[in-house]
């Protein structure tokens, strides 16, 4: 992965940079020394690593300002980092950056349930702003599995998905407002607790840029009503073209459930020897899961359970109770980690249309068998958001080039049939120079204009998201 | 009038324009400051380019006919969520409302507050710059994050980013049943408080709507009978501090009542100013106090606000500072130049709205002005 060279000049300022963060931030705010430094020095791509220049860990909207102002003037680049949960590596440093870590901005700062938001500064995790209101019985609705940790700011900057976004929509669509620090330091609101922008969708496009148009330090919130209640049912199919048309047919019927979740042969073996969930042994496995009181639920799970045995399922379980609910989800929820017992993995998430599902499905396993490398597929299939788990040693030299290039070519795979490179983890630098296969230059010269207007000196989040020899001009007018 | 049949063909129009270009899809939304120059019409644009019912997606031809695009829908049993509005009867215009016009004006009606709004439906977008440039931006998929989300910035950009010549949505199943619970002669705040309880219960309100002059607070419940029935028992007794609860079922009788409150027809032969106020649910009735509307409607559970107010009234002047904005939809040519149409804008997200317009559009010619 080609990164820009550090700018020497920086790094021979490093005492006088650290010396001026420190004078706008509270003791022990600013994080120079090498050993600590280090902490930050990758997200979940561990596969890249790079100490930054310091960190600091400001605590307030102010001290964030008071950060951007004194890195602009000084032209140093800065990493934002919520909690270092990326699998795309988007929060990898520069070693010439000051990564802005969120961890103490975690402040819930106003609720209301009469009009149902929460307002929270933006380094708080995903599960806690749930945890702020669910003893009223309130949710806040997008749940990537990595929930316990990352942060909001993480995920607005991804606009990250979860499993239950069939029904609630990705993060995007429950974010009302934030308020953005631009790069020299600037302050402003945008939206806000009401609906929908006046002028320009400025939010939607913040949403989702990676870091790379402002830091995001509090942020408004949609929240919901929990459900009465909610119960899945598991299938088991001998082909995957089969259970692809299950799924289809599902949606067609008009049933909306809150979770279609998908596992191939492989990664079921995996699971099974892992977690022991009781799955039946075959070739495609499904969960289903819906919400409502107990009689709407034996309504629409009734019409799904109809839908399914049409199809000859080669099992077809619907949980009794709570226990055998978690039983379900059991062995979903450790499928990731199943597949870790066996080996190293990498874990893709491109997104193609559902129809395209078994075919997708069937030149992956071909693929697999070319490059000699498993691959295990388990992911939201309601929505087309696949989870390819690629196996790999990352102690046998060449093994983790090989499994790069098996996954550059699902992921062109995916564009090919219709789909995208990224579902819901984002580009970073993991998709960066595969961006061209979904996006002609002028279309790439679009989305790098608006980063000309947000951050014109180009200082946010260095060499993310657009090739280096695309955005290399963008650079050179910044600079 | 420049009519062109393709992408290329728009591309080398814009080319060639020397001057302002008005874009019109169906022209039954002439909101925002009027613009002057010569006609660009998406009339030539048309057609459904894919339709997958398993899999919730349309691609459709920005000039398609949304009435078009309903009928495909309506064969398949399924729907746009979100309820675009139809701006004739309140704006007195004819002809055909556009999948385009809906988009760069993020038309969304009722069903917002639960589903979401047209940008949320939003999957991808083709369109053609200022400069000519064939562009794209999202895709037909239901997650996407490849790059910046283009797709939000161009839905309710009123054509001043770029003309769309192509837009995937997704769509959803129509429902099976419906029906409106209504309640009886609460005062503002109270029909307020009561929409805020139904929406924050977990029986999935699809519509919360309160009109003062008739004295009635409108809640909508969508889905499988028994379930809509189920829900709509319960509201009642959810609400029943607020009175005793009305329920019409049947879903002709509820579609007919919310289309009336989605296209706000009451205002339609009134006199008058028509301004749409988007604050949060529970600063609605004061500002509402303050504004001397002649008279309002209230949706999305207090959080839009229909008023018709005397004609030239600068409704913010009466606001003073608030949370939220304010759009005048309906007045006289005189009255849309001389009051910002659009809310005015804190001056960083001006700054960054006008830094936008001047990449996309450099020399400043797709509807220059119309967003003020
Ligand atoms: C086991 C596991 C499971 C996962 N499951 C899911 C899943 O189900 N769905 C899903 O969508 N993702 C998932 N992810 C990916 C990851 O958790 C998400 O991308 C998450 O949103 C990242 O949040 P974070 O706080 O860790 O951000 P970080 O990794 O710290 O940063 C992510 C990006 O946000 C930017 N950023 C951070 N803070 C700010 C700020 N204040 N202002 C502006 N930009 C900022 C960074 O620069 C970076 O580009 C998973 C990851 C793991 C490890």
């Amino acid at each position: 992965m080609q990164m820009p060279d550090p700018d020497a000049a920086i790094l021979s300022r490093k005492a006088r940079i650290v010396e001026r963060l420190q004078s706008v931030l509270p003791t022990g705010a600013v994080i120079h020394e090498r050993p600590e430094v280090r902490a930050y020095e990758c997200d979940a791509l561990t596969a890249y690593k790079c100490p930054p220049l310091c960190a600091v860990l400001p605590t307030s909207t102010e001290e964030v300002s008071a950060v951007l102002k004194i890195c602009h003037e000084e032209g140093v680049p800065v990493v934002p980092r919520g909690a270092g949960t990326s699998l795309a590596g988007g929060a990898l440093p520069t070693a010439d950056a000051v990564l802005l870590g969120t961890a103490r901005l975690n402040a819930v700062i106003e609720t209301s349930y009469d009009d149902r938001y929460i307002r929270v500064q933006s380094g708080r995790t995903n599960l806690s702003v749930t945890g702020a209101v669910e003893a009223d019985g309130f949710f806040y609705a997008p749940d990537p599995s990595s929930q316990l940790a990352c942060a909001i700011a993480g995920n607005i900057a991804m606009n990250s998905g979860g499993a239950h976004c069939l029904k609630y929509g990705v993060t995007t669509n429950n974010l009302l407002g934030v308020t953005m620090v631009m790069m020299d330091g600037t302050v402003t609101e945008i939206g806000g607790a009401h609906l929908d922008a006046g002028g320009l969708d400025l939010l939607g496009v913040i949403c989702g840029s990676e870091g790379q148009l402002g830091v995001v330090t509090e942020a408004t919130l949609r929240i919901l009503r929990k459900p009465e209640g909610a119960r899945p049912v598991l299938m088991g199919y001998d082909s995957n073209e089969v259970a692809g048309q299950v799924v289809s047919d599902i949606i067609k019927a008009g049933v909306l459930p809150v979770a279609i979740e998908f596992m191939d042969r492989p990664c079921i073996e995996a699971t099974e020897a892992f977690a022991k969930a009781g799955y039946p042994m075959c070739e495609a496995l499904l969960i289903v899961e819906v919400e409502g009181s107990e009689a709407e639920i034996d309504e629409q799970l009734g019409l799904i359970k109809q839908i399914a045995s049409k199809h000859n399922p080669v099992e077809l379980r619907e949980a009794k109770d709570a226990d055998e609910a978690g039983r379900i989800w059991l062995g979903r929820k450790s499928a990731f980690g199943a597949m870790g017992q066996i080996n190293d993995y990498m874990c893709l998430d491109g997104t193609i249309p559902v129809s395209e599902l078994p075919y997708v499905l069937r030149r992956i396993g071909e693929m697999s068998k070319a490059y000699g490398l498993g691959v295990g597929n388990v992911f939201h299939a309601g929505d087309g958001n696949m989870h390819p788990l690629i196996l790999y040693d990352a102690n046998t030299p060449g093994e983790l080039e090989k499994c790069e290039a098996f996954g550059a070519d699902i992921l062109k795979l995916c564009v090919e049939v219709g789909g995208c490179l990224t579902g819901e983890h984002g580009v970073g630098i993991e998709k960066r120079d595969l961006m061209g296969v979904q996006y002609t230059r002028a279309d790439l010269a679009a989305q790098m204009a608006v980063k000309d207007v947000f951050d014109p000196a180009w200082l946010l989040n260095p060499a993310k998201v657009f090739p280096l020899e695309a955005s290399a001009a963008h650079r050179v007018a910044a600079a | 009038m420049i009519t062109p049949a393709s992408e290329a063909e728009l591309s080398e129009a814009i080319r060639a324009a020397e001057g302002p270009l008005r874009i019109v899809g169906g022209g039954t939304r002439p909101i925002g400051t009027p613009v002057e120059g010569a006609t660009l019409s998406t009339d030539a644009l048309t057609g459904i380019e894919l339709y997958e019912p398993g899999a919730l997606t349309l691609v459709v031809k920005s000039g398609t006919p949304v009435a078009a695009v309903e009928a495909a829908l309506e064969a398949e049993g399924q729907r746009l969520p979100f309820e675009p509005i139809d701006h004739r009867p309140l704006l007195g215009t004819k002809n055909v409302p556009t999948i385009g016009g809906i988009v760069a004006t993020n038309a969304s009606g009722p069903r917002r507050i639960a589903v979401g709004a047209c940008r949320d439906f939003m999957l991808g977008v083709r369109f053609v710059d200022g400069r000519g440039t064939i562009l794209k931006n999202g895709g037909r998929v239901m997650k996407n994050v490849t790059g910046y989300d283009l797709v939000k910035l161009m839905a309710g950009s009123y054509g001043t980013l770029g003309i769309l010549t192509e837009v995937a949505l997704k769509v959803l199943p129509d429902v099976d049943d419906a029906a409106t619970v209504t309640l009886s002669g609460l005062s503002d705040v109270d029909a307020v408080r009561a929409m805020s309880a139904a929406l924050g219960s977990p029986f999935e309100v699809s519509g919360a709507a309160h009109d003062p002059e008739a004295g009635a607070t409108y809640l909508r419940i969508e889905g499988f009978a028994t379930s809509v029935a189920y829900r709509a028992g319960r509201i009642s007794d959810l609400l029943a501090q607020f009175g005793t609860a009305d329920v019409t079922h049947g879903k002709a009788a509820t579609a007919e009542t919310w289309a009336a409150i989605r296209d706000v027809t009451d205002f339609a032969g009134r006199d008058g100013d028509v301004w749409r106020l988007s604050v949060k649910p529970s600063d609605a009735p004061a500002l509402v106090a303050k504004s001397g509307a002649e008279a309002v409607r209230y949706d999305w559970g207090g959080g839009l606000v229909w008023l018709l107010m005397p004609e030239g009234a600068d409704l913010r002047a009466k606001l003073g500072t608030f949370r939220g904005h304010a759009t005048l939809i309906r007045a006289s040519d005189d009255t849309r130049r001389a009051l910002p149409v659009f809310q005015p804008e804190n001056p960083v997200v001006a700054r960054l709205s006008e830094g936008l317009r001047a990449k996309f559009d450099p020399r400043g010619i797709l509807n220059p002005g119309v967003m003020g």
